[in-house]
């Protein structure tokens, strides 16, 4: 079966050796209510390193 | 009444500004010197430069801010300091030279009780032949995303670039339009805007149609890909500590962006650049648009003595950034501690000068020292993002006002870059539902190996994740600062 996303393995040697999402990371990424959820974790995440770092 | 001067209105001096005139209040004068009449929230420079925002959206005047504050404010650039005052007085003065239209040129003396350096760099285009004009602006060759100025440059050269793409892809004549961004030499900071930039581009031309008629490339003095001047860093993802490496090489190859890393752009002409890579090798590129980010150095200031004589090396490093509470001989990369990194960034020898944000000297680099077999230097120069530069100069102005309300031994407040993390969001794109950003922490942004050794940072505070919620955090984040930078009802409560 065909998988557009993994297509630019091929392009080359740099692309080969690394990993590339699959289209469900990639759907997460730009889902709304999973990134509204991330929204939160990733705010509370930082304001602990700001609130480490004053 | 006592004299605090900051030379420098940017991320850096602007905080300590407000802050110093929050805490001193009218009893004593807080006096800024900063040549430009307009305050820019420079991580937005990128947006402007593909044309997603404007320079009204990024700038605003800074007279009405310092007015309202009570800050006198000075609309001119620094350019010697005399810490031990003149042979007719022993008060300790900066000379300044306006910018302002109506004095243009006019120099003055302004005496000062403290001062505090937060001049930012020098943008060193110069430093390779052909990125600058050698006056020392940026030269023809290429665009530059460093001052709002520049990025609107740089969005007018990019449209006409995938307007060519367009013509190209309709006539059917497939010829693709090459796109090169990153570092214009080996010795360059500063990558994540660069990165920002080239995702960002990459994300217009999606929403042009033109992707497909672009080669697009990334070329950096980064010994690995997401170094990032940082020695790169270790994350938590599926119970594994993984390399940023592995996460930036993921998104290099899921974008379609090719990478040169290792290189020092030795020469840049109309087109094409040729540069070094760290094993020696010499390489050419050729481009249709490119945005190389230029080295930075210290602005270039003169310090002099009583009698006049010229004691520039005892305030500043040869790089013309100012010596502070730093290390500076540690030595060989196996002697590098975290210790090394300044706390209070008072200069050792004149207790009354700090400097802070980027104007301050760092003892070493963080990231692995290369050089190639013909002996040129290739690594990436310390990154002092906004998060750093803003806690610093907070915990400065914090020093002085104490020095000035509890006496000259008061205890100075510490923010070293080995104890401290940062937060960074760097944009892919922009789009309130299409957009996304690589959302990170990183904590200490020094790694410390002796506290955490292995990857040399807390991985339970070091993470990264790229997605739509990095993008309205950085969208959030620039109104927020705005805000801040404008004093706005709150601002305190912002944090750096
Ligand atoms: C395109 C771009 C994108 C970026 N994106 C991000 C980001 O997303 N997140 C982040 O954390 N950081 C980002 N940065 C880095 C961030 O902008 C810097 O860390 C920050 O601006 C440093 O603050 P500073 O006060 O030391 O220097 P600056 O903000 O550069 O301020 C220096 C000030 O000193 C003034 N000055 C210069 N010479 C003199 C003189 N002789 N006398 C008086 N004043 C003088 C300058 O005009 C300027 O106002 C980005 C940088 C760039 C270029």
């Amino acid at each position: 079966m065909k998988k557009k996303e993994e297509e630019n393995f091929a392009l080359n040697e740099q692309f080969n050796l690394t990993m590339i999402p699959g289209s469900f990371a990639r759907k997460m990424r730009t889902c709304k209510i999973w990134q509204f959820f991330r929204f939160i974790v990733i705010n509370i995440k930082m304001l602990i390193v700001v609130s480490k770092s004053h | 009444m006592a004299r605090v001067v900051i030379m420098g209105g940017g991320v850096s001096g602007h905080t300590a500004a407000t802050f110093s005139k929050k805490w001193l209040g009218d009893e004593h004068e807080v006096v800024v010197v900063t040549p430009n009449s307009q305050w820019n929230w420079i991580p937005s420079n990128i947006w402007v430069g593909v044309g997603q925002m404007q320079k009204k959206d990024v700038v605003f005047p800074l007279a009405p801010v310092y007015e309202k504050a009570g800050i006198v404010y000075k609309q001119a650039l620094a350019k010697a300091i005399h810490p031990n005052g003149k042979e007719s007085s022993d008060k300790p003065f900066i000379v300044i030279e306006s910018t302002k239209k109506d004095s243009l040129g006019q120099t003055e003396e302004l005496e000062y009780d403290y001062l505090i350096n937060a001049t930012g760099p020098k943008l060193n285009f110069d430093a390779t032949p052909g990125l600058g004009n050698g006056k020392g602006q940026m030269g023809t060759n290429t665009v530059s995303v460093c001052t709002a100025e520049h990025a609107i440059h740089a969005n007018l050269e990019l449209k006409q670039v995938f307007e060519k793409a367009k013509k190209a892809k309709e006539n059917g004549t497939g010829e693709k339009q090459k796109i090169l961004v990153g570092t214009g030499h080996g010795m360059c900071t500063c990558q994540g805007a660069a990165f920002e930039y080239i995702f960002n581009i990459e994300h217009e031309a999606k929403k042009a149609g033109v992707r497909d008629m672009l080669d697009i490339k990334w070329i950096s003095n980064e010994a690995f890909l997401g170094d990032f001047g940082m020695g790169g860093l270790h994350m938590k993802v599926g119970g594994y500590a993984v390399s940023s490496k592995l996460f930036a090489e993921s998104l290099y190859a899921e974008r379609n962006v090719e990478w040169i890393i290792g290189a020092h752009t030795s020469k840049v002409e109309d087109g094409k650049i040729e540069y070094e890579l760290l094993d020696g090798t010499k390489h050419e590129e050729t481009f249709d648009f490119a945005m190389l980010i230029p080295p930075f150095s210290g602005v270039g200031f003169k310090a002099y003595d009583k009698d006049g004589s010229d004691i520039t090396d005892v305030l500043f490093a040869p790089n013309g950034f100012m010596k502070v509470d730093a290390k500076y001989d540690a030595g060989a990369y196996e002697n590098w501690k975290a210790s090394d990194w300044p706390s209070t960034y008072q200069n050792p020898s004149f207790s009354n000068i700090f400097a802070c944000g980027i104007a301050f000297a760092p003892p070493h680099l963080i990231s692995k020292p290369m050089t190639s077999p013909n002996g040129t230097a290739i690594n990436p120069t310390p990154p002092r993002t906004g998060m750093p530069a803003g806690i610093i100069g907070k915990a400065v102005a914090h020093s002085v006002c104490d020095m000035i309300k509890k006496g000259k031994d008061a205890h100075l407040h510490e923010a070293s870059m080995a104890e401290m993390g940062a937060a960074c969001v760097a944009s892919a794109g922009k789009g309130i539902l299409d957009g996304s950003a690589a959302a990170m922490t990183v904590y200490p942004v020094v790694p410390d190996f002796e506290k955490y050794p292995g990857t040399g940072r807390d991985t339970d505070y070091t993470f990264g994740e790229i997605g739509l919620a990095g993008h309205w955090i950085k969208h959030i984040l620039h109104h927020m600062f705005i805000w801040k930078a404008k004093l706005k009802p709150g601002w305190t409560f912002i944090p750096e």
